[in-house]
């Protein structure tokens, strides 16, 4: 293994580094504890990228938590506090309070970004609250939920994060067809309706996407929250070389669609589609976790997935 | 020394504005609610700077608040009671582990069904298991002295523990009494701003806090808190006698013992009641009785040494808990008996579940007890081990 002193010191050509588009500086380092093909692992290297290290992190419990390292160690070049599973959003309200009391500059090109990373449970189900409380009262900080739509940590229980249909530990189908009965939880939505600062999605497959929304959450002023889509072919049952497809998918589905809430406007990012989504299919066969779906479930997923991509057309219209 | 006539409550506000918090994170809750109250006064008033008040959504928040502000280098402050406090729980633990100093005041209050806001110790003694420091206060004075001095035991670099500090709904908490408060600059030099353990603002060697514990690490953790709560009892003696030297009052014994010398009955107990059992001893030595006080300010590191040397010497300890362990007995008086069990000190102990739910003990009630004690030492055998002191019959 190349030390760790020397990977820092590692230059690309400039001519090479003038074409990059994501930061060459690494701050999330190679011995984390992630599943192959991890999603989330992608998503929490692309933040620490973006805020070049400059970032305090909060991490509840949830696959980062493993994925971070054991005790003595963090793949993390960034201070990390360990906290309970329901209380990001009080703990970054915390560190927010605490930074301001003391002078720091908070946000900005200069300044410490506050940034809480948490699993879709640990946000849409047991994290609610303190999400509400975090966005209400208006810190300045960045909540990240990376989803990877079920408890993945705990061994693949659903959560309402969990789309209509799937398969989980807790939904094992079976002779009675216990699926996933209720469609994927909006937090977004629930988000926005706290009129925050800036509300976006984001996804693994668009890192260059996803790097632009980070760094606008770093100079919008008030809370900010960015719900990523992460793949998880562990609990997704799906190959771990699929990570990047089946997100890709998500998004030209429209099952996932990128957009952009600020200053009350929404902004539907490319590349979500432009035309006729690609049938939900596509992105359903590549998992094993939706192969006890009907005919009839896939047509309910379908119709929900269109359902509310046009609700969300309509609102870039409207409120575009 | 400038005098406030003031409530607990407010005793503990003006402790934590002395005490220069710089983040209070709380939630309202009787009877709790005029400390939050009196701290956004100070900020509305421009009284105090640099303090950043997070009106939170739960207790579980409140705390938890409090713990990412600590782990960020600021005194944090917060206060609850009762339902507010169960909710807290689970962070209780969290702040304790993450060796972070906050400050918090319970004001005692009963656990519902039924609804209760009046004065009892269960609460608090629910959480003794979290790894918090406990100081139960007797009067508005020491709600006053306990905020400032837990902050510094707490933040002491060999203890870097939470602190709760204790009081009575009602009884202290809406109770207005003089309370003597030093000058800013008395207290500045007393209490020197926080030097944190570590600070999440360290981007030069970034840690981090509260990692998976494997079973190989998980128990030397665990042995270093025991160890901070054993040095703990040296840092209350040496701050509590610092405190008597600069302020007049000293606190440098876990147990306040009051006419004890020559007692040969001991009421022990904790908290406002103390005051009234302080009156019914004067009352009763002049009646003959050879009685004296044991007022236990720390339950949390629990005083056992101080403990072993009074209970040598007297025949009969009578403990009065305003709480209750379903299923065993009042908690202080389990741990009381806990500690004398391995040692030569034998006296007779009783238990009085007193109080319960703000019921009003009064120095009757203690008369009563001093003359059940004396007739169980002539005997020389208990009549019963836990009396239901109030009970209707």
């Amino acid at each position: 293994m190349v030390p760790l002193e020397e990977v820092k010191k590692m230059e690309l050509p400039a001519d090479v580094k003038k074409k990059l588009t994501l930061p060459f500086e690494e701050h999330f380092y190679a011995g984390h504890t992630a599943c192959q093909g991890c999603g989330a692992a992608l998503g929490l290297r692309y933040v620490l990228k973006a805020y070049g290290g400059k970032a305090i992190f909060t991490i509840p419990a949830c696959c980062s938590t493993i994925i971070a390292g054991p005790w003595p160690y963090s793949a993390l070049n960034a201070p990390l506090f360990h906290t309970a599973f329901e209380t990001t959003g009080a703990v970054i309200s915390g560190i927010e309070a605490a930074l301001k009391a003391k002078g720091y500059k908070v946000k900005g090109e200069d300044g410490i970004m506050v940034v809480g990373w948490a699993g879709d449970g640990g946000t849409a189900d047991i994290g609610l609250q303190a999400l509400s409380g975090f966005l209400e009262r208006g810190h300045d900080a960045l909540y990240i939920m990376y989803d990877n739509e079920a408890y993945m940590n705990t061994g693949i229980q659903r959560s309402s994060s969990t789309p209509y249909g799937a398969w989980t530990t807790n939904t094992p189908g079976g002779k009675k067809h216990f699926l996933e009965q209720r469609p994927k939880k909006k937090v977004i939505d629930i988000v926005i309706a706290h009129k925050p600062a800036y509300a976006a999605t984001a996804s693994v497959a668009y890192p260059e996407d996803f790097m632009k929304k980070l760094k606008k959450a770093q100079t919008i002023k008030g809370p900010a929250f960015i719900q990523l889509f992460a793949p998880c072919p562990t609990g997704w049952r799906a190959p771990t070389d699929k990570t990047i497809e089946l997100a890709r998918l998500a998004v030209q589905t429209a099952y996932f669609p990128l957009f952009e809430y600020e200053n009350g406007k929404y902004k539907i990012n490319m590349p979500s589609p432009n035309k006729e989504p690609k049938p939900i299919e596509e992105f359903i066969k590549l998992q094993g976790r939706f192969k006890y779906m009907t005919k009839e479930d896939i047509e309910i997923l379908q119709e929900w997935v269109l359902r509310e991509w046009d609700e969300l057309k309509k609102k870039a219209e409207i409120f575009g | 020394m400038p005098k406030k006539v003031v409530s607990g409550n407010y005793a503990a506000a003006y402790a934590a504005k002395h005490a220069r918090v710089e983040v209070v994170a709380a939630y309202p809750i009787t009877p709790q609610t005029s400390i939050i109250e009196k701290i956004a006064e100070f900020i509305a008033n421009g009284e105090v700077e640099n303090l950043q008040y997070v009106p939170v959504e739960s207790e579980h928040s409140a705390m938890a608040a409090c713990i990412g502000a600590s782990a960020t280098g600021a005194r944090a402050f917060t206060a609850t009671s009762a339902q507010g406090l169960a909710l807290m729980h689970e962070m209780l633990h969290w702040a304790a582990g993450a060796r972070l100093p906050v400050v918090m005041v319970d004001v005692n209050r009963a656990m519902a069904p039924p609804w209760s806001v009046w004065d009892d110790q269960t609460d608090s003694l629910a959480q003794r298991d979290t790894g918090w420091l406990q100081f139960y206060a007797e009067n508005n004075q020491e709600v006053y002295d306990g905020v400032l001095m837990a902050f510094k035991i707490g933040e002491h670099e060999k203890v870097n523990l939470p602190v709760m500090v204790v009081e009575s709904a009602f009884i202290l908490s809406h109770t207005y009494d003089v309370v003597d408060m030093p000058e800013q600059e008395e207290i500045d030099e007393f209490l020197p701003p926080r030097k944190p353990l570590y600070t999440l603002t360290d981007f030069e060697n970034p840690f981090s806090v509260g990692a998976l514990g494997t079973p190989a690490d998980y128990y030397e953790f665990r042995y270093k808190i025991a160890k901070a709560m054993e040095e703990a009892k040296k840092v209350i003696k040496e701050v509590g006698k610092e405190f008597g030297e600069r302020f007049g009052r000293d606190y440098s014994q876990m147990i306040e013992l009051y006419k004890t010398d020559d007692a040969e009955i001991v009421f022990m107990g904790m908290g406002s009641l103390m005051g009234t059992v302080k009156e019914a001893v004067d009352i009763l030595r002049s009646e003959g009785y050879k009685v004296g006080a044991a007022k236990v300010r720390w339950f949390r590191p629990f005083p056992r040494e101080e403990l072993y040397e009074l209970a040598k010497n007297v025949e009969g300890i009578a403990v009065l808990d305003r709480n209750f362990s379903f299923g065993q007995e009042g908690i202080l008086f389990n741990e009381a008996k806990g500690v004398l069990y391995n040692t030569d000190a034998k006296p007779i102990m009783k238990n009085y579940i007193v109080g319960l739910g703000g019921r009003d003990i009064t120095v009757n009630d203690v008369k009563a007890i001093a003359k059940n004690m004396k007739e169980i030492i002539q005997k020389g055998k208990l009549d019963r081990e836990i009396e239901w002191y109030h009970l209707k019959r």
